[in-house]
C-alpha cells in the first residue's frame, strides 16, 4: 500500500489546458473521491497517476517515490474502466488471472488467489461464464476483483458505477466500500454524483477546467465551501451575493447578512454567502426576532416540491429564488402564494469571497 | 460467437429472407448455373460443341490419381498459398495495427489509401510492373547498383521469390483490411486494462489483441488462401518456367489446350481438397479464436 502525491501537475491538449497546477496527497489507505463536472480534468488527473498519459509539469510521487519514468505495467495500480474493459475473449477467471498469470505466477497460487478474489466480490460461481453472460453490476464486480487480485499499491476507479440502476448502484457502493476497508488499500474514486461522493469518501477532491477548487472531508467541503462553485456543485445551495460588512454582507437592498464561518472579508469588498436549503426555517405571520436565528427574510411561496420525507419550497424573494427544504413531519403544508418568513442561523451561513 | 449464432437460429431464418433473396438469388444465376454445367463437364469425355462425339467418364478425375504430376502441383500450390498467407499476415496484421491503432485522422485516411491502392489497378497491370522491377537490369537492380560500391546482379524474375512477391503484393490489402476491421472493433481500454494489470506491450499484444484480432486473421487468410492456391497469372508472368502451378495447368486446359471436361475436374479435386482443410481448420481456429 501506498498514498499517491500529486505536486503541480499540468497537462494540455493543444490549447487547452486539462489540468492546471493540480496539487493533491491522496493518503496511504484513503478514499478519495474526485468530483467535478464532465470535461472537468478527472479521467485525465487518474491516467496520470495510472501512466496511461504524461503530465506536461509537475510530478507524481506513489509510495514516496517519483513514477515519472516508471512504465504503467510497473506502477501496481489496479484500474476500473468506466466501461469495465474485461477481456471478451475469457471467462471471468481468466480475466481475474490474467494479472498473476503475465506475472509468470504459479498455477495453484492462480487457482487460489482467484477463488479467494470472486469469494471476495461475491461471485464464487460465476468463474466460468463469459463477460458477456453477465449483469452490470456482476461485470462491475468482476472488473474490481480483477483490479485488485494483483495487490496494487493504489485503486484507481473512473465512474465504475455510472452505467448501474439506483438500486445496484446504492448495493455496489456499500460492497465497494467494504471491500476497500477489508484491503485497506489507497482508493481514488471518481465520480459525477455528489452523494456517492458525500457518503463513500474521506476526503473529496472537486475539480472545475482543470484546476482543483476545494479538497477536504465531505463534512468540511459541505459546511464550508470556499467558492460559490463549491457550495453549488456539492449539494444545494441559497447564494446571496453583497457587500462584505466585516461580520456577514449587505445585499444591495440594504438587507444585512450575519455569517459566522468562512473566508474573512475585508468590509467593502464584494463577497457572497451560502446556506444550505436544509438550514433555513419557513414559517407564517409576522416576523418575530429570534437570537438563534438572525438571518431573516420574507418572501412568497412560488412552488412546493414533494418528495416523500421532505419538501421542497421554493420562496420568491424580490425576484431571487429561495430554495428551503423542510421534512415531512405531518405539519400543516403552506401554500402556493402564501407570505411566509425565512430564518436562519449565522453559524449555517458561508461566507464567501468573491471570485 | 457460438451463443450469438444460437440466437439468431431460435429467432428462425424466416423474418430474414426477404433480406436474403436478392443474395440468393444473384448467387444461384451467377454461381450455382455455371458451376452446375462445370460439374457436368468433368464427367465427359469431350466437349458437347461443334457436334463431337462424347459420352460420361469418371477418367478425368482418374488422371489426377493416375499422374502424380497433378498431386506434386497441387502440393506446390498448396505450399505456395501457405506461404503467401504467411507473408501476407507477417506484412499485412503489423499495418493494419498501426492503421487501426496507431495512427489518427489524416494519415491514417492516407496510409489507408496506399494499402487499397492495388486494389484499384489492373491486375495485369501490376504484375507488369513488377516484372520490371524484378528483372535483371530492371528497376531494383540498377537502383542497388546505383547506391552499392560492389557490384550484384538481382534478377528474381522467373523465380518463385517473385511469384511469391507478386501474390503477396495482390493480396496483403486483403488481410489489411479484414485485421484492420476486427483490430479497429478492440476498444483501448481493454489494452491499457491489460497494461494496468501488469501486462507488458508484448504480453497485452500476445494475450489480448491477436485472440481478439483472430476473426479478421481467419477471415484474411482464407481470402487469400484459397484464391492463391487456384492463381496462374501471377506464376505464369513473374514465374516464368519455375511458374508452373496447379492453377496454370487447369488455365492450360481451358485455353491452351480445350480439354475443358480435365481442367474442370481437376478444379473441382483443388475445390473439395480447399474445403477439406478449411473444415479441418475451422475447429483449430475457432478455440484460437
Ligand atoms: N486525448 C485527448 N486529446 C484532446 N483532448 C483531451 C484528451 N483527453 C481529454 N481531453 C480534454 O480534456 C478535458 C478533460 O477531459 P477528462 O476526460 O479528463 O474529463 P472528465 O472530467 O473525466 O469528464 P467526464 O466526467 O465527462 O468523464 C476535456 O475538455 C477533454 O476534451
Ligand atoms: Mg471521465
Amino acid at each position: 500500500m501506498a498514498g499517491v502525491q500529486v505536486a503541480n501537475v499540468s497537462r494540455s491538449f493543444g490549447a487547452h489546458k486539462a489540468l492546471d497546477d493540480v496539487s493533491i496527497d491522496f493518503a496511504d489507505g484513503g478514499f478519495y473521491a474526485l468530483l467535478g463536472p464532465s470535461g472537468s480534468g478527472k479521467t485525465t488527473l487518474l491516467r496520470q497517476i495510472a501512466g496511461f498519459d504524461f503530465p506536461d509539469s509537475g510530478r507524481i510521487a506513489i509510495g514516496g517515490e517519483s513514477v515519472e519514468r516508471v512504465p504503467v505495467e510497473k506502477r501496481r495500480i489496479g484500474m476500473v474502466f468506466q466501461n469495465y474493459a474485461l477481456f471478451p475473449n475469457m471467462s471471468v477467471a481468466d480475466n481475474i488471472a490474467f494479472g498473476l498469470s503475465v506475472r509468470g505466477e504459479p498455477k495453484a497460487t492462480i487457482a487460489t488467489e482467484v477463488q479467494r478474489a470472486l469469494d471476495l466480490v461475491q461471485l464464487g460461481k460465476l468463474g466460468g461464464r463469459k463477460p458477456h453472460q453477465l449483469s452490470g453490476g456482476q461485470r462491475q464486480r468482476v472488473a474490481l476483483a480483477r483490479a485488485i487480485v494483483t495487490k496494487p499499491r493504489v485503486l484507481l476507479l473512473d465512474e465504475p458505477l455510472g452505467a448501474l440502476d439506483k438500486a445496484l448502484r446504492v448495493d455496489m457502493q456499500i460492497e465497494l466500500k467494504r471491500i476497500q476497508r477489508e484491503i485497506g488499500i489507497t482508493t481514488i474514486f471518481v465520480t459525477h454524483d455528489q452523494e456517492e461522493a458525500l457518503t463513500m469518501s474521506d476526503r473529496i477532491g472537486i475539480l472545475r477546467d482543470g484546476r482543483l477548487v476545494q479538497e477536504g472531508p465531505p463534512e468540511e467541503i459541505y459546511d464550508r465551501p470556499q467558492s460559490e462553485f463549491a457550495a453549488t456543485f456539492l449539494g444545494d445551495a441559497n447564494i446571496f451575493r453583497g457587500d462584505a460588512t466585516g461580520s456577514g454582507i449587505k445585499l444591495p437592498d440594504g438587507t444585512t447578512i450575519a455569517a459566522s464561518t468562512g473566508a474573512s472579508v475585508p468590509a467593502g469588498a464584494k463577497a457572497s454567502c451560502a446556506v444550505r436549503p436544509e438550514r433555513i426555517r419557513i414559517a407564517t405571520g409576522a416576523a418575530k426576532p429570534d437570537p438563534a436565528n438572525a438571518n431573516m427574510l420574507t418572501g412568497q411561496v412560488s412552488k412546493r416540491i414533494f418528495a416523500g420525507n421532505n419538501s421542497t419550497y421554493f420562496v420568491d424573494r424580490d425576484g431571487q429564488a429561495l430554495k428551503v427544504i423542510v421534512q415531512n413531519t405531518g405539519a400543516e403544508r403552506l401554500a402556493e402564494g402564501q407570505p411566509v418568513v425565512l430564518s436562519w442561523s449565522p453559524d449555517s451561513t458561508v461566507l464567501i469571497a468573491a471570485a | 460467437m457460438a451463443d450469438q449464432l444460437a440466437i439468431g437460429s431460435r429467432r428462425g431464418l424466416r423474418p430474414a429472407l426477404p433480406l436474403l433473396l436478392p443474395a440468393y438469388l444473384w448467387l444461384t444465376v451467377a454461381i450455382f448455373l455455371p458451376l452446375s454445367a462445370m460439374v457436368f463437364f468433368s464427367f465427359m469425355t469431350d466437349l458437347p460443341l461443334a457436334g463431337k462425339e462424347w459420352s460420361f467418364t469418371l477418367g478425368n478425375y482418374a488422371a489426377f490419381f493416375s499422374q502424380s504430376l497433378y498431386s506434386t502441383l497441387l502440393f506446390a500450390s498448396l505450399r505456395l498459398g501457405l506461404e503467401v498467407t504467411l507473408w501476407c499476415v507477417v506484412i499485412g496484421y503489423p499495418a493494419a495495427y498501426v492503421l487501426a491503432k496507431v495512427l489518427k485522422g489524416r494519415s491514417r485516411e492516407a496510409i489507408f489509401l496506399l494499402v487499397i491502392l492495388p486494389f484499384w489497378s489492373n491486375g495485369l497491370v501490376r504484375i507488369f510492373s513488377w516484372a520490371m522491377v524484378l528483372r535483371e537490369g530492371g528497376i531494383l537492380d540498377t537502383a542497388l547498383n546505383a547506391v552499392l560500391p560492389f557490384k550484384i546482379n538481382i534478377d528474381l524474375m522467373y523465380s518463385y521469390p517473385a511469384v511469391i512477391i507478386g501474390l503477396v503484393h495482390s493480396y496483403v490489402p486483403y488481410m489489411v483490411l479484414t485485421c484492420y476491421l476486427t483490430l479497429q472493433a478492440i476498444d483501448d481500454s481493454l489494452i491499457e486494462a491489460g497494461r494496468s494489470l501488469g501486462a507488458s506491450r508484448r504480453q497485452v499484444l500476445w494475450r489480448v489483441i491477436i485472440p481478439l484480432s483472430m476473426p479478421g486473421l481467419i477471415a484474411g487468410a482464407a481470402l487469400i488462401f484459397v484464391p492463391v492456391v487456384g492463381s496462374f497469372m501471377e506464376p505464369r508472368i513473374l514465374g516464368g518456367r519455375t511458374g508452373t502451378f496447379y492453377g496454370t495447368v487447369i488455365e492450360d486446359q481451358f485455353v491452351a489446350v480445350f480439354n475443358w471436361p480435365l481442367g474442370a475436374a481437376l478444379s473441382f479435386i483443388l475445390l473439395a481438397v480447399v474445403l477439406i482443410i478449411l473444415a479441418l481448420a475451422a475447429p483449430v481456429l475457432r478455440r484460437a479464436g
